[in-house]
């Protein structure tokens, strides 16, 4: 075999091995394209229950109900706080209006903080679609571990504000 | 199938049809409340679609380069570090409702990633940087960052926990 055959050879193979390189790749992209559509597939009627869950607690769920039941005291109020955000729905943005509001309304800023971390970290509703994707047990233990955290987050965060001397 | 996907496959669909069931006895009683309920969907739907975009894109991205050794590398037992620190950062970071995100991180467990670093992503979520301008305005800048801190603080306590509460698996 002379030296250009020799160098013809090496081509055709190189060639052969990025044709092959790139089936590769491609057959590995249709896989994981197909495996995510499927995956997707899977979530779409958890998004749409949860959004049309969502929808219908935040309709019916009066907005009266949150006002007048503070005042018991900064732990209960912190609980009755927390309730409130585990079982509301919605944007972040509508926890810091509505906590705006409870503030203003003479509401302690204990009772407030606990209702913003559970709105955002605790999920009644979302519940069963956590529990679908991610099991029934790590969905309570986390939901019940972000409730019970949110209470000495707030009371921690308004004695630290204390003893900074800012409220 | 696995006979878990298989289940969430089904589930999934049965929750959607009690969800229905609902809207349907809902609007026996009262029909301007369903009504209503239903634009609100709508409004909710074109607010979380280009989310669902971005979770579309990550769950491809994660299929195509994140190997169950990668994860298990980089957000499993042997994560260390670095692993609380992609949990949390992911955490923030995270946009849209937490619902969107079960999926990848379905997927992401189903690797081998570590049940308290998925704890702490969900806590981690509290803080939420696009919205601080907004809770500074309403709370104050102090309150703002020490609650912060407690957040990312008590996010990785309770990821410790919630593991330690849930039955260890033998690999």
């Amino acid at each position: 075999m002379d030296f250009n055959e020799q160098c013809a050879n090496d081509e055709v193979g190189h060639e052969v091995k990025v044709q092959r390189m790139k089936t590769r790749a491609a057959n590995r992209l249709a896989a994981s394209f197909k495996k995510t559509m499927l995956a997707f597939f899977n979530v779409l009627p958890i998004i749409i229950g949860m959004l049309l869950a969502t929808s219908l607690v935040i309709t019916v769920f009066p907005d009266q109900i949150s006002d007048g039941l503070f005042g018991n005291g900064a732990a209960l109020d912190a609980l009755l706080g927390a309730v409130i955000g585990s079982i509301a729905v919605g944007h972040p943005l509508a926890s810091y209006l509505l906590g705006g509001e409870l503030l203003g309304g003479g509401v302690g800023l204990v009772a407030v903080t606990a209702l913003l971390v559970t709105w955002v970290t605790v999920g009644i509703v979302q519940l069963p679609a956590e529990s679908l994707m991610l099991g029934g047990r790590f969905a309570v233990y986390r939901n019940l571990v972000c409730f019970g955290v949110s209470i000495p987050i707030a009371f921690l965060t308004v004695c630290t504000l204390q003893l900074m001397g800012m409220i | 199938m696995p006979e878990k996907t298989n289940r969430s496959v089904h589930g999934g669909w049965f929750f959607l049809a009690v969800v229905l069931v609902g809207y349907g006895m809902s609007s026996l009683f009262d029909w301007e409340a369903t009504a209503q309920a239903l634009d609100f969907f709508m409004i909710l739907i074109r607010q979380v679609f280009p989310v669902l975009g971005l979770v579309f894109v990550l769950l491809l991205v994660a299929n195509l380069l994140l190997t169950p050794k990668l994860i298990k590398r980089y957000l499993g037992k042997e994560a260390g570090f670095k692993g609380w620190l992609g949990a949390v950062g992911g955490g923030i970071l995270s946009i849209g409702p937490i619902y969107a995100w079960y999926a990848v991180l379905s997927e992401l467990k189903a690797g081998g990633m570590r049940t308290a670093l998925i704890a702490t992503f969900f806590c981690s979520r509290a803080v939420k940087l696009p919205l601080l301008p907004l809770m500074i305005h309403y709370f104050g800048l102090v309150y703002t960052l020490i609650l912060c801190l407690y957040l990312v603080i008590f996010a990785v306590i309770n990821g410790l926990v919630v593991e330690k509460l849930l039955p260890q698996k033998t690999e």
